[in-house]
């Protein structure tokens, strides 16, 4: 009987220091929880980021440093007018219920994304499609309205992924896609749980089992990664702690970067004199703000563009802090007392950096009236309804520069130049004409202080040391557990 | 009695109904449209009308209110909008974990208070009295999520002995459940238990003074038995009437302490209903909670009058 | 219980002073935040140190006591501006609809889970300083109503009340004269137990971000900001959360030193 409880207790003690998880599986944290699995039917980057390149697979896909490679299309081409694509399906596909993936199940997902009713959230990436068809069972022909360079890329967003008309209704709940893991199950509120599927058509990936642990308070977050309750925190929600794991031979943290570009919007709408945003941006110390709101994580930026990326222009110095500056500008500019609303969502980088930033422009003369609030307000009152002065935000999807293009967009800024920069962008294909080009559209969104650009978001993720192959940088936000695996040993 | 129980059932019903229209109305007025959340910052205004559609959350406000109520007493608590699955569904999974987290703690707190309350009226003006009534004056001081705090940084980072949070399911077994719930249900408990400890002291002392107690002392019954056999059981209907305030704190306290320690119950689903503006799911949960709160009540007026014969008479 | 008396009035005048002091100075502007200096150990600048935005803890907890003083005290005002005249007049109208409807009216606000209405609240009204005093008043309404009816019903038995009435006076006005001074007793120390749970309360909306928002302190929001630097820089959290602790301590203190100095009859009133 004492061996007995002398066993259990041992079991829960190995239990408790989460050994258990054993060599090939593996508990991965994440903040937020999917309002649903289907990533074809809702925008909330938590879909995203349990079921892409794990769960469902698109035409093509992003590799961890943002290439567009193969997915289920294994090649591709455009026609010389570029208004047609044809792309070359994988031969002997299966969805995760049995049924077998070929083209009609292509010309399904596109036609369905595109549709009048369709609540795709990027319904944008398909606009310009006039016609999906299907010469054969491996071959998908896609005729556009217009060229588009940047198809293969568009493709390759979890938006586009490819699903089953068999098993479509019931993705939200019971997601049935082609990917290398499926769904086992989902205890709303707390996990979900995926296993390796045996009948995938690439290579088997290392891990057999993978749970997704929704922690969304950060110091919860931080107990649970050093209980070990979690083995890896890819996009870990406590910067302030990364010190604790970077002094512990038993965790490793990742620093990466994002398509994060993190702004202060200002809405040209109600701060439509240009010096009054100059000064604004000038009053603003990046590198406070880095060290504040971040602990240092995060690169600073001068226009809205990824410092990563090749085409990337430094423009920092234009907005270099410069509180005298700032103040003669607005003595210039007759705008001695404003009082300015701040608005400000959930996360840290917000709510932090809204302080930080609040603060430097009382030094300069400006008031700030903050409010938190949840996304949901924020959605509704700044996004849609455009009813505020400035808010902080990180626009994470890749290669988004040409948000500044529609002056409907919550900060509505409107340049006739500006738009017509990026319908020449848009057919441009030729590589050093797009860096020009690109070039020029962070010159021009800088000069005109349409934000205050601050920083690229940092991808700073925790893991136990012994797990790799996790992504370093988040071209787009995914865990792709792909090319996971435990290191052997201790 | 009957009678006087029968008033209070009908009061309490209206109670119910009342508060269903206030809880209705107040989140009618809540900002932030539950499709547009869903679908987030790049979706068209087609799709967001067309979910919203979807949701049913189109129509006049009476209309949605009998729908709903009709619904709920059909067991129908309506559909989620953001997971898409009925409530009652989400509510039965959760109060899997609130309901023993609410008695654990219930349990616990009455466990310490009894006979720390005990000691400290049969002790009374001793040492162990002021030790008693400073550490109980001490813990009803101390706001529960900064002990969970302490809590979850002593014995879960530190020491290891429990999980820092989460909850592995009933599947996983009686045990690491209960484990899973200790450090919560000691956190709640606290506070509870210091209140009870001075109620029942309180009530204690005062049943002491009575003249029946000196009656059985004098009959030679010993101090003890005094205590357990007469006093404590009179002193327990201010006990039962704390008791039964306590569970709506308690289950108010349960939110916080849901959310440090990510535990998936009703409180955290509240809250994650509130945040993604699953105005179905915040509505139908509350009235779960009011109604556990009402029955609650009800139990123990029931209680309070079986036990208390003076009561009987009205 | 003399001790407990003076030694909560001790400790309470010590926050109160404070917070009243915060009103005219703080020892530095708390929204001035200075990176460059933050998270600071004590030192004879910064007698407790700095917070992780540079700002100066003394003054920080000032000016939380404040926020909290201010939340607590309004919303206790509130429940006994509207809740004693209500149990008053439920007492005087005893047995009578208005009794029945305030009684119910009472229960059904007793009955709502009070954490999740003052979320409902500073989500459809913002989160607030304001908010939460709303938020946490509505609750005191119903306590101070049914203590100061439970008070009052007693007193209308007696024999010179009863003249009163006899002799023509209004039950409002008998209430107002008689009843309000004879239970203004009970109504003291309820209000210190209540302003202690404003506390309290306040305290955890802040936590949970519902409360006072940036730039104004609050014991609450401090202890949220600090939880995650917990490991490196305990501080953060424990001189708010002591403060929260010997504040409630110092009125729960009061408060029952007040209801044995008061009146000793109070005690089996089941407080």
């Amino acid at each position: 009987m004492t061996q007995t409880l002398k066993m259990s207790v041992a079991a829960f003690a190995l239990m408790a220091s989460g050994a258990w998880a054993a060599q090939d599986s593996i508990i991965i944290g994440m903040q937020l929880e999917p309002p649903n699995l289907d990533p074809t039917g809702g925008a909330a980057a938590a879909i995203d980021e349990v079921t892409y390149a794990n769960l469902f697979e698109g035409l093509t896909r992003f590799a961890s440093d943002g290439a567009v490679v193969p997915g289920l299309a294994q090649s591709w081409s455009v026609s010389e007018d570029g208004l047609t694509w044809t792309f070359d399906l994988r031969p002997g596909v299966v969805f995760h219920d049995g049924t077998a993936m070929d083209s009609a199940d292509v010309v399904f997902s596109l036609n369905r994304a595109r549709a009048e009713d369709s609540t795709n959230a990027q319904k944008a990436l398909f606009a310009g499609i006039a016609d999906v068809s299907a010469p054969d069972t491996t071959t998908v022909v896609i005729t556009l309205d217009a060229p588009n360079g940047n198809f293969a890329f568009n493709m390759a967003w979890g938006d586009a992924v490819i699903v089953a008309p068999e098993s479509v209704a019931t993705n939200a709940t019971q997601p049935v896609g082609t990917g290398p893991f499926r769904f086992v199950e989902w205890a709303k509120g707390d996990s979900v749980t995926l296993e390796r599927f045996d009948g995938y058509w690439g290579a088997a990936p290392a891990l057999t089992r993978a749970t997704f642990k929704f922690i969304s308070d950060p110091n919860a977050a931080f107990a649970a990664m050093m209980a070990g309750d979690v083995n890896a925190f890819p996009v870990f929600p406590a910067p302030e702690t990364l010190a604790n794991f970077d002094a512990d031979p038993r965790f490793s943290v990742i620093v990466g970067s994002t398509e994060g570009e993190t702004i202060l919007a200002m809405n040209n709408a109600n701060l439509t004199d240009v010096r009054v945003r100059k000064a604004i941006s000038h009053a603003i110390d990046r590198q406070a703000i880095i060290d504040g709101a971040m602990f240092g994580y995060g690169t600073p930026i001068g226009t809205h563009f990824a410092p990563h990326n090749p085409d990337y222009v430094d423009l920092t110095g234009g907005s270099a802090h410069d509180p005298d500056m700032a103040r003669a500008l607005l003595a210039e500019a007759g705008a001695t007392d404003l009082r300015l609303r701040m608005a400000l969502p959930p996360p840290s980088y917000a709510r932090r950096g809204g302080e930080i930033i609040a603060s430097q422009l009382r030094a300069v003369g400006i008031a700030t009236d903050i409010t938190n609030m949840e996304w949901a307000q924020w959605l509704e009152q700044v996004f849609r309804g455009k009813d505020f002065d400035l808010t902080i935000v990180s626009h994470t999807e890749p290669a988004d520069i040409n948000i500044y293009a529609r002056p409907n967009y919550y900060f509505q800024y409107d340049n006739a130049g500006f738009q017509a920069l990026m319908e020449t962008l848009g057919i441009t294909a030729d590589a050093d004409a797009r860096t020009a080009l690109l070039q020029e559209a962070q010159k021009m969104i800088a000069a005109d202080y349409v934000n205050g650009y601050l920083f690229q978001l940092a991808k700073t993720g925790v893991a136990d040391s012994r797990v790799e192959g996790l992504w370093q940088n988040a071209p787009t936000q995914a865990n792709d557990l792909t090319g996971v695996s435990w290191r052997a040993g201790p | 009695m009957i009678r006087a129980l029968g008033r209070r059932a009908l009061s309490l019903l209206l109670a119910l109904i009342a508060a269903s229209v206030v809880i209705f109305v107040m989140l009618q007025a809540v900002p932030g449209d539950p499709a547009a959340f869903m679908l987030g910052m790049n979706a068209s205004e087609d799709a967001v009308a067309a979910l919203r559609a979807e949701l049913g959350l189109e129509g006049p406000l009476v209309v949605r209110y009998l729908a709903w109520i009709s619904g709920m007493l059909g067991g129908d608590f309506g559909t989620s909008y953001t997971y898409r699955v009925p409530v009652a569904e989400l509510v039965s999974e959760r109060i899997v974990v609130s309901a023993p987290l609410a008695v654990m703690a219930l349990v616990l707190s009455t466990v310490i208070a009894i006979p720390v309350g005990l000691i400290a009226a049969a002790r009374r003006g001793g040492a162990a009295d002021w030790g008693i009534m400073g550490g109980t004056q001490l813990g009803i001081a101390v706001p529960n999520f900064w002990f969970a705090m302490i809590l979850v940084l002593v014995f879960a980072v530190k020491l290891r002995w429990v999980s820092a949070g989460g909850f592995p399911g009933w599947d996983a077994g009686l045990w690491p459940g209960v484990r899973a719930l200790v450090l919560p249900a000691i956190a709640l408990a606290l506070p509870q238990a210091s209140i009870l400890a001075r109620v029942l002291r309180s009530a204690l002392l005062d049943t002491l003074d009575q003249d029946y107690i000196r009656t059985a002392r004098a009959k030679g019954l010993s101090r003890r038995a005094t205590v357990v056999r007469h006093a404590l059981r009179n002193a327990m209907i201010p006990v039962l009437t704390i008791l039964g305030l306590q569970f709506s704190f308690l289950l108010a306290g349960a939110i916080i302490i849901e959310n440090v320690f990510f535990l998936p119950g009703l409180g955290r689903l509240i809250f994650q209903g509130i945040t993604q503006r699953d105005l179905i799911v915040v509505q139908s949960v509350t009235m779960v909670l009011v109604f556990a709160v009402i029955l609650v009540t009800f139990l123990v007026d029931l209680a309070y009058t079986v036990a208390d014969p003076r009561l009987r008479r009205r | 219980m003399r001790v407990s008396l003076v030694i909560g009035a001790m400790l309470s005048a010590v926050f109160i002073s404070l917070a009243a002091v915060s009103l005219l100075w703080l020892p530095y502007d708390i929204t001035v935040l200075d990176i460059t200096g933050r998270l600071h150990p004590p030192s004879a600048s910064h007698w407790l140190g700095t917070d992780h935005f540079g700002r100066d803890m003394v003054a920080m907890l000032m000016a939380g006591a404040r926020t909290s003083i201010a939340v607590a005290l309004v919303a206790v005002g509130i429940g006994i501006v509207f809740g004693v005249p209500l149990g008053l007049a439920a007492a005087a109208y005893r047995g009578t609809w208005l009794d029945e409807a305030i009684m119910r009216g009472n229960d059904l606000v007793f009955a709502f889970p009070s954490l999740v209405i003052a979320i409902l609240i500073t989500a459809v009204f913002g989160a607030s300083a304001v908010n939460a005093i709303l938020a946490i008043g509505i609750f005191n309404i119903p306590v101070f109503a049914r203590v100061a009816r439970g008070g009052a019903l007693p007193l209308w038995t007696l024999d010179y009340i009863l003249a009163a009435r006899v002799a023509g006076k209004g039950r409002a006005r008998i209430s107002a004269e008689h009843i309000l001074p004879n239970i203004a007793n009970l109504l003291i120390v309820q209000g210190t137990i209540q302003f202690s749970l404003g506390i309290l309360a306040e305290a955890a909306l802040s936590y949970v971000g519902l409360g006072a928002q940036p730039p104004t302190a609050s014991w609450g929001r401090m202890l949220a900001d600090a939880q995650t630097m917990i490991y490196t820089e305990p501080q953060l959290a424990i001189l708010p959360g002591m403060a929260i602790v010997l504040m409630v301590l110092g009125l729960n203190l009061m408060g029952d030193g007040l209801r044995d100095a008061l009146d000793p009859r109070l005690r089996k009133a089941g407080m």
